[in-house]
């Protein structure tokens, strides 16, 4: 049986940050299974710009943000493993891995680091009526098609969800010469970045119908149109406000869901709140040893963020290879309070924090002229303010390791409207 | 010439063809869709019925006990899954118990094995997901479940091994009498028969009205279904149905062979014989109803909804025999519920009418065995590493929700009666059938298809038949 | 004239209500802060956005390709078109050049991907 000090689950943005991070911090004995056929996961299908901002201080694409991490890896000769997917975790960090070189095998770890990313929602899970026709793909799925297969899966588009993927769609498939009638969203607001309903929505004069759904789906074989309506506070559709859109496609674009089999087949506990593990301030999971980053954790919106948090899942499971304990003293909580959704970490050991903790969270609605309160006990720990925070994008509070000592109770990240 | 043409590639029409197969014919099985399994077979519960529900002296008791008890030994021999898990029928009001009990009587009457009510207690103890509003349950241990589509092709692609000819994509236009029996027009053109076999589900009173004047009037009875994740498929272990009542028929919370959960089906007796559209009514009654019989039922795990059309009839009993003013001529028509159960049974019993109509003669090679497409998940590791080693696409796992490698998809495209859509790999696979509903998968598998039929990545069709584009396509 | 923008500064999304008189912005109300301004009077004078699409190898492989800086906002579909019109060979490196002048905006198209044969 192969052994391995660190095993890294995914070799796309997460999987790599973590592999050259551990590697730097003098794990040389690691690999990274990546179940496609290059390094890289989605980003290499998310071939518009917008990306390494933050990391890179320019603008890339997505296959050039890749590119650059990949180049790292090979760089640092980091073993990769390609076309190799992970059929199964143990608690006890046995891996079952196949491919066509290796046939199926059972590695070991010490530690393991899940960078699985996520997956979309499919029409299925939203409960669409009608038929099931050929055209209605996800919008991730039709981002493959076009940018990796090189085919347009229709001419007249409707997209369904203001995801951004749908509307980095909208414009792709504008592009590629095909008429996208609306995009379609159910919630009073998009979830998708502003800058892209500019971009990729306005530029082309594509409508973005907020407040609207699709109730029906027609064409026994093939996708003929849809029916859209407005929806009432409870989401519900309002009677008499139904328009037909004729279409040969519809793309979803409707959420994102962390990719977590294998985290349960390990015995990992999962947050219902994320659907991604819950973890502490090292990002490391309910089983010792097997720590989590990226869209396998929780949905990000920026792959920059996604970068910085895996290099904090790489040392630190670095740390424990090296022996750090893991785990020391009793946790405390953290908690989504008013206003918030969730909180990754969502429990933290204050005497293992060597510097700082880096708290990431979402609201539950666009709150305007609002602040971030991070509390604990009724001391406040934490204020952030901003003009405006929107469930589209993720916000980071740090607390820094002496606002940590002699804490009791959870603490809680909630808004709080202004003053008067 | 055929001997016996059956039109409809159905779990009845693929079922009479297996059993004819067995003997010196030249059979032919038709279908208008590109693959078998695509009308009623491919939307219903999935349940081996243990045969307590049907009218004792009826066609349908008969034929479905007798299925039931073929079920387990042809499931091995033909390789498909099935599974014996047992069932409930829930009541949640004490002064309808003997409404259970006379159930019950019936399914003793029926020849139905240890059927027998019990308390509300007695079935939580044994299902604990049962909510407390069950007031006692009729338990039925032999009633079970089965994968419609691998039992379909089953039986298809036995019938195949043995002889049967299959012309899919093929539909019928009209039927004339002729010296030896039937002509059959098709958009492909005529085929002649001594014996035709009506197995066209909700289009059997169409094709009956073709040859006989005898009033046959088939409805399509609309059912709507949920499926969700595998995540949800440990919540009930039997399969759980709602009795009766004035109030309607009720919808089953079961268990699938493969481990998903189904919710289902809303009946509605509707007109169109092609509309299975789900809709918004149907889905919200068949979630309000489930929860009757199941407490903690996870909807946000739901992954997919359906619709399916069962052909109901006018007799309350399934309308199978010779026509009287059409000889050579035969009905199975009305093949309702339990029509998936009876299916085996429907075969020998189609069998005997052909044999008073022509000398059946046993083939000495006729194989009654098959091998379905081998699972990659369901193997040792042993197993697993001898395959990729031998053909290393069982190495590449193309869907990640269900484990279905490379191989599969192969072995799916190019086996005889091979899949040319999306629904053909996915009901011979699985790939495609799990959480994310071929999101990740579909890309590759339109490649795989792309290339076995040398068409285009955009003519690959989820379902349905291939025409003139592809038949473009065909010539080149 | 009075136009309508949307700022694409920060998530906020202000609406900014621009006075036009000869393709400049002479005033913007409606931001909140300075970056609103000068989003709205390039927006005014010149808009200008980056492309990204698929150029196609000869066989119809796809290879993701960018523009190298800005083209003016009504030039994009001739810029798109004329990137369909270009074959690209493979091998490709990230940044190799597949088009010098893209429908004559002066700005190149660079490939985005490295790719083998």
């Amino acid at each position: 049986m192969r052994e391995f000090e660190l095993v890294i689950i995914g070799g796309g943005p997460a999987g790599m940050a973590a592999a050259i991070a551990a590697k730097k911090q003098g794990i040389d004995d690691l690999v990274i299974f990546e179940r496609g056929d290059r390094l890289g996961g989605i980003l290499n299908q998310c071939i518009h710009n917008g990306f390494g901002l933050h990391t890179f201080k320019e603008e890339l694409t997505g296959p050039e943000y890749a590119e650059r991490y990949a180049q790292q890896v090979y760089d640092l000769g980091i073993p990769y493993e390609l076309g190799t997917m992970v059929l199964d975790i143990t608690p006890d960090k046995q891996i079952t891995v196949v491919s066509r070189q290796r046939g199926a095998e059972t590695v070991r770890a010490r530690a393991v680091i899940l960078a699985m990313g996520c997956r979309e929602r499919p029409r299925g899970a939203l409960g669409i009526a009608g038929f099931r026709p050929q055209g209605v793909y996800t919008a991730g799925t039709a981002q493959k098609l076009v940018n990796c297969e090189g085919v347009v899966p229709g001419k007249e588009v409707v997209i369904l969800g203001s995801g951004d993927i749908g509307l980095i769609m909208a414009r792709r498939m504008t592009l590629e010469g095909a008429k996208v009638r609306a995009v379609v969203e159910l919630m009073p607001y998009s979830s998708g970045l502003k800058r892209n309903i500019v971009q990729c929505l306005d530029d082309y004069g594509i409508p973005l119908m907020l407040s609207h759904t699709v109730i029906d789906i027609k064409g026994k074989e093939k996708l003929e149109g849809v029916w859209v309506a407005a929806v009432d506070e409870h989401n519900a559709p309002i009677e008499g406000t139904e328009e037909y859109f004729p279409c040969d496609t519809l793309l979803l674009s409707c959420g994102l869901i962390p990719e977590n089999e294998l985290s349960r087949s390990a015995g990992i506990e999962l947050s219902p709140l994320t659907s991604g593990p819950s973890v502490d301030e090292s990002l490391e999971t309910t089983v010792e040893g097997v720590f989590a980053c990226g869209n396998v954790l929780h949905v990000h919106d920026l792959v920059d963020f996604v970068s910085e948090e895996s290099v904090r899942a790489g040392e630190n499971a670095a740390e424990y290879i090296k022996g750090k304990p893991s785990s020391p003293g009793t946790p405390v909580a953290v908690k989504p309070g008013n206003g918030v959704r969730y909180t990754v970490p969502s429990r933290l050991y204050p005497e293992s924090v060597t510097d700082c903790v880096h708290i990431r969270f979402r609201v539950t609605a666009p709150v305007k002229g609002a602040a971030i309160v991070v509390s604990c006990g009724g001391k406040e720990l934490a204020r952030k303010r901003g003009r405006i925070f929107v469930p589209s994008e993720m916000i980071e509070v740090i607390l820094k390791k002496e606002q940590l000592a002699g804490l009791s109770g959870d603490i809680e990240v909630r808004t709080e409207e202004a003053a008067k | 010439m055929f001997d016996v043409l059956i039109i409809g590639a159905g779990a009845s029409g693929c079922a009479v063809a297996r059993e004819l197969s067995r003997f010196r014919l030249s059979l032919c099985v038709l279908d208008r869709e590109s693959d078998v399994c695509e009308g009623t077979t491919k939307a219903n519960s999935a349940i081996v019925h243990a045969g307590f529900d049907a009218l004792p002296g009826s066609l349908k008791a008969k034929l479905n006990v007798r299925g039931s008890r073929m079920m387990p030994e042809l499931a091995k021999k033909l390789d498909f899954a099935f599974k014996n898990n047992g069932a409930f029928v829930l009541c949640f009001d004490k002064e309808q118990i003997p409404g259970l009990e006379e159930l019950a009587q019936r399914g003793r009457l029926n020849g139905v094995e240890g059927v027998r009510v019990i308390s509300g207690d007695e079935a939580r103890q044994m299902e604990p997901a049962l909510t407390d509003e069950v007031a006692a349950a009729l338990y039925a241990p032999t009633s079970g479940i089965v994968c419609p589509f691998e039992m379909t092709l089953a039986f298809a692609e036995n019938a195949y091994a043995n002889g049967a000819e299959f012309r899919l994509s093929t539909c019928v236009t009209g039927i004339d009498k002729s010296d030896a029996g039937y002509v059959v027009h098709t958009d492909k053109g005529d085929i002649e028969a001594k014996v035709v076999i009506n197995a066209a589900g909700v289009y059997a009173d169409r094709l009956h009205a073709m040859v006989s004047s005898k009033p046959m009037n088939i409805t399509p009875r609309r059912g709507e279904y949920m499926l969700l994740d595998k995540d949800a498929g440990g919540l009930v272990k039997h399969t759980i149905f709602q009795q009766p009542t004035k109030m309607g028929k009720g919808i089953l919370v079961s268990p699938t062979v493969h481990g998903n959960l189904l919710l289902g089906p809303t009946a509605e007796d509707i007109e169109d014989k092609e509309n299975t559209a789900t809709t918004r009514s149907g889905l919200a009654e068949v979630r309000a109803k489930a929860q009757l019989s199941v407490k903690g039922i996870p909807f946000n795990k739901v992954i997919t909804g359906f619709t399916g059309l069962r052909a109901v009839g006018d007799t309350h009993d399934f309308i199978i025999g010779e026509c009287e003013d059409a000889k050579g001529f035969i009905d199975v028509a009305g093949i309702e519920s339990p029509g998936l159960t009876s299916a085996p049974a429907i075969g020998e019993y189609v069998r005997d009418i052909v044999a008073g109509i022509m000398t059946l003669e046993e083939k000495p090679d006729f194989v009654d065995t098959r091998k379905g497409v081998i699972h990659f998940a369901s193997l040792t590791r042993e197993q697993q590493n001898e395959l990729i080693k031998r053909e290393p696409a069982y190495g590449s796992v193309v869907c990640r929700c269900e484990t279905v490698t490379e191989g599969e998809i192969l072995d799916a495209i190019n086996r005889p009666l091979g899949a040319t859509t999306l629904d053909g790999v996915k009901r011979r696979t699985r790939a495609g059938m799990g959480r994310c509903q071929a999101g990740f998968c579909s890309p590759k598998t339109i490649a795989m298809i792309a290339e076995k039929l040398g068409i285009g990545l955009l003519d690959v069709k989820k379902n349905g038949t291939y025409n003139k584009e592809s038949e473009a396509a065909d010539n080149a | 004239m009075t136009r309508e923008l949307t700022c694409i500064g920060c998530p906020m999304g202000c609406a900014l209500t621009v006075e036009v008189e000869n393709n400049e912005a002479v005033s913007v109300t409606g931001n909140t802060c300075k970056i609103g301004e000068n989003y709205a009077r390039t927006e005014i004078s010149a808009p200008v956005r980056a492309v990204t699409t698929t150029a196609l190898t000869a066989e119809g492989i796809p290879v993701p390709v960018k523009t190298v800086g800005s083209v003016p906002k009504d030039k994009i579909f001739e810029v798109v078109a004329h990137i369909k019109r270009t074959t690209v060979t493979l091998p490709v490196k990230v940044g190799d050049i597949i088009l010098d002048n893209a429908a004559d905006t002066g700005v190149a198209v660079a490939a985005t991907a490295s790719m083998d044969n």
